[in-house]
């Protein structure tokens, strides 16, 4: 994976002191963050039609792309790249749960698993054969500065504040929809029961489309967020952070808004104290650990109560 | 004990296939290149033919099963190669410790019920990488360069016998009361449950059994083609045994070897198309899954009807 | 002798009470009925006698030992089995495997004899293909022991999904609407059937339905739930003329 250097390499000095502690958590929360946004889209496709959306990790990725593409070839600043990101991976995100998943909606659990990995491949390799496999620089739109905090050694870059701002107010603008809009309403509804929402009226099937597109657009804003922060993206670069936002969900008690993203935070923060004082080697073999031991001791995951199947 | 024409025929079809193959070989027929490729078509219907025992037979989706192979190709290789040992030990040691791994991996998993089956997949990828990862970062099996000098005692009789005997042995093992448990958790886990079948130890049993053979092929594989490193069993190998199994049907075990054999032949003909062969392996799962989801045979095997047994009473 | 007894049975999901101080007992032999109007808690109270479902409190005994928090392949094993309100069958899978699965807790040949197919392999294979076949000819669907389940009428399903639980050779069967989906001739071959198998295998019966009529006439005694609370159990005279039960079905009608 060669995406895995490029997405760290930054302070990986050893040490122990207090400065050194809060430096890490601060990388950790900025890496936590992009976890977050795409562990969301995860729990709430899972949440509500039971998948493990595998594809999930490449429209973060074709996110940072369009990203790419806007600021490179369009002219862009950095909110109009995110804006087109968001809604070219919403519309994306929509296709591929038409074209591939609702064909499959009475199938058996594995058909539509297979089919999920297979769309994943599918965009790794259609992006490999027409983007090339080189990794791309992604423009540095973003003036390079820090802050400095507390006193302390303890540095936060303009482009890790601008991860935190920009993924706290998706977060309350989901949070808004989810709990305060008619459709937020439906789609909890369909989540908790599809069979008695769609009795009562509810769309079911533009619900789920709704959830795919807004799952897809926090994916679309993390990939163009990681291109700011590590100012490089490449086709396969949606893979590892894919299955670690993934654990993430899981962490968090999978079909849980606040725990995916709780459950990214603690990831991001994991992985940073990892590779700060441990060996960074090891940094991607974590989040796999994690994912065993959620399975044993809290296989719900923090948030997460035991669910009751309708036999 | 009563005859079964089916296999007397297909283990007749086996072995005229092993000698016009031996006869084709050592009169050097076949270039290297081929030769190469006989023995790794052979080597992938062992992969296929096991992973679809968790694919198709568990139906649980599984995607590390490169990862197996090279527990059992590096653990048989250190044997042979560090430690001097002759092949035997090493095969058996290889794909019992491939198996054993499996059982590791597969308990925390399995035992926390159906939310862990989802989670396989998961998993599974993820411990394809950390397999990875371990060997990258241990310099006694060559780290990141990997195992070179193994010796290639792998050849052509013992190859042959040992596909046939996992295929053979897979089959008895579906065939059985223990199998049909496998079979039934596949189509309803709560009934299965109800009517007495312990999911916990039939799921763990299929996936390390599965894990078992992919150790043996990553044996085989080791003391072929001299050098094994980590990036031999990387995810994209583990695909390619995912696409065997579907495109010949997910329960099928002569699906598998059809598959398998095909898909070796045209990537052996087709060398070097990269990317676009992703992107048509990727079509193939998508497209299978949505026509025809049961792959080319479904659960059915490749029967020839003149010799279906008249049922007795 | 008392079979299964339960006391004070409760199971909350999320503070709603599914079933709640829920006492029941049957004894060896007899056919007890189980009715209610829809979402009475009736299947529930299923779900927690074969283990499917942990309980919130209260205890099961059966056969005089707890068996609660135990696997419901356990409890099976214990000499337990049941069929669903919404049939489950291995639907992929020929009617004589349906059946076959049945027995696998009482197969003793090991996995290796599995692998390298021993003497104690075709021994028992043999022995449970000919007692699966056995089975089926009660039902009359030996003919169709190599049809895929998902192939089988609905109402064969049913019967199919019965003699499943039967082959399992259990002392205790618990049948969930039997006969739902049936139109009345079905119905009454049915009910001659589990009269038959019940004698025939002497085993203990209960029956959830969800019509009372038909449950009066085969029943020794019944238990009536509503919203999960149990308003009245006795022969079927005493329900018959219960003032609890007929409010509880006429409240569903109005």
């Amino acid at each position: 994976m060669k995406n895995a250097l490029l997405f760290y390499g930054v302070y990986n000095r050893k040490g122990v002191s207090m400065d050194i502690f809060i430096q890490q958590v601060i990388n950790g929360l900025s890496l936590g963050s992009i976890y977050a946004l795409i562990a969301l889209g995860y729990t709430m496709v899972y949440g509500i039609i039971k998948l493990i959306n595998f594809a999930h990790g490449e429209i973060y990725m074709i996110g940072a792309y369009i990203g790419f593409f806007a600021i490179t070839s369009m002219g862009l600043g950095f909110i109009p790249a995110l804006i087109i990101a968001m809604i070219g991976c919403a519309i994306l995100g929509m296709a591929i749960e038409k074209i591939a998943y609702k064909p499959l909606r009475k199938s058996t659990r594995i058909a539509v698993l297979i089919t999920a990995i297979g769309v994943s491949l599918f965009l790794q390799y259609t992006t490999v054969f027409f983007l090339r496999p080189e990794p791309r620089i992604f423009p540095k739109i973003l003036t390079d500065g820090r802050f400095n905090i507390f006193g302390l050694k303890a540095y936060i870059t303009y482009q890790q504040l601008t991860i935190f701002i920009v993924t706290i107010l998706l977060v309350v603008l989901l949070q808004y929809i989810v709990h305060f809009t008619k459709t937020g309403k439906a789609m909890r509804a369909v989540a908790f029961d599809k069979d008695a929402a769609t009795l009562m009226g509810i769309n079911t099937n533009n619900i789920i489309s709704i959830t795919f597109a807004i799952g897809s657009a926090l994916a679309g804003a993390a990939g163009v967020m990681v291109g700011v922060y590590y100012s490089a993206i490449n086709p396969l670069m949606g893979i590892m952070p894919g299955l670690k936002a993934f654990v993430a969900a899981v962490l968090g008690g999978i079909g849980i808004i606040p725990g995916a993203f709780t459950g990214g935070m603690i990831m991001g923060v994991i992985e940073a104290m990892v590779s700060g004082y441990g060996n960074s080697l090891y940094r991607d073999a974590v989040a796999f650990l994690i994912l065993i031991i959620i399975l044993i001791f809290k296989p719900t995951g923090l948030f997460g109560k035991s669910e009751r199947e309708k036999v | 004990m009563k005859i079964n024409k089916q296999l007397v025929f297909n283990l007749s079809l086996a072995f005229l296939l092993f000698f016009v193959i031996h006869f084709l070989m050592s009169n050097r027929i076949i270039s290297a290149y081929y030769q190469l490729n006989i023995y790794l078509l052979f080597i992938n219907i062992i992969m296929a033919t096991s992973l679809n025992l968790v694919n198709g037979f568990l139906g649980q989706l599984h995607l590390g099963h490169a990862g197996f192979m090279a527990v059992g190709a590096y653990v048989s290789a250190a044997m042979t190669t560090k430690m001097d040992l002759p092949f035997l030990p090493a095969v058996i040691t290889g794909s019992i410790a491939a198996g054993i791994v499996g059982l590791l991996i597969g308990y925390p998993i399995f035992r926390s019920g159906r939310l862990g089956g989802d989670y396989l997949a998961i998993a599974t990828l993820g411990f394809g990488e950390i397999v990875r990862i371990i060997f990258v970062n241990t310099q006694y099996v060559g780290g990141a360069s990997g195992l070179s000098g193994i010796p290639r005692y792998t050849n052509w009789p013992i190859l042959f016998f040992l596909t046939v005997a996992t295929v053979l042995l897979i089959r008895n093992f579906i065939n059985s009361s223990h199998g049909r448990a496998v079979l039934s958790i596949r189509e309803d886990e709560i009934a299965a449950e109800t009517m007495g079948i312990n999911l916990t130890k039939y799921k763990l049993m299929a996936f390390s059994i599965a894990a078992f053979f992919a150790g043996l092929a990553g044996t085989l594989y080791a003391h072929y083609f001299f050098i094994i490193s980590p990036n031999t069993f990387n995810f994209l190998k583990s695909v390619d045994y995912l696409v065997m199994a579907v495109l010949g049907g997910l329960g099928s075990i002569t699906g598998s070897i059809i598959a398998a054999s095909g898909l070796t032949i045209i990537s052996a003909l087709l060398q070097d198309f990269g990317a676009l062969r992703m992107v048509a392996y990727s079509m193939i799962l998508v497209i299978i899954m949505i026509f025809r989801p049961s792959g080319l045979m479904g659960t059915k095997e490749f029967k020839l009807s003149f010799l279906e047994e008249k049922e007795r009473r | 002798m008392k079979i299964l007894e339960i006391n004070k049975l409760v199971k909350l999901f999320g503070g709603l009470a599914a079933v709640s101080k829920f006492d029941f007992y049957i004894n060896q032999g007899e056919l007890v009925g189980l009715i209610g109007p829809n979402g009475a808690g009736k299947t529930t109270a299923f779900n927690l006698i074969t283990g499917v479902y942990t309980p919130t409190s209260g205890s099961i005994n059966f056969l005089d030992e707890s068996i609660v928090g135990l696997k419901p392949f356990v409890i099976n094993q214990k000499g337990m089995a049941r069929t669903f309100q919404n049939i489950r069958l291995f639907k992929d899978l020929t009617v004589l495997d349906n059946v076959r699965i049945a027995y696998h807790s009482h197969v003793k040949y090991s996995v290796f004899s599995s692998f390298f197919r021993t003497k104690a392999y075709y021994e028992e294979e043999k022995e449970v293909k000919k007692k699966a076949i056995e089975f089926l000819k009660i039902f009359r669907m030996d003919d169709k022991k190599d049809e895929l389940a998902r192939n089988l009428p609905y109402g064969q399903q049913r019967r199919l999904e019965i003699a499943r639980a039967l082959a399992a050779q259990p002392k205790l069967l618990l049948l969930d609407e039997p006969a739902a989906g049936m139109n009345p001739q079905e119905t009454h071959d049915l009910m001659e059937l589990i009269a038959f198998i019940r004698k025939e295998f002497d085993l203990t019966i209960l029956l959830i339905e969800h019509d009372m009529s038909l449950v009066m006439g085969v029943c020794e005694r019944i238990y009536v739930l509503d919203h999960g609370v149990l308003i009245a159990n006795g022969t079927p005279e005493e329900i018959r003329g219960n003032p609890k039960v007929i409010e509880a079905y006429l409240g569903e009608e109005s």
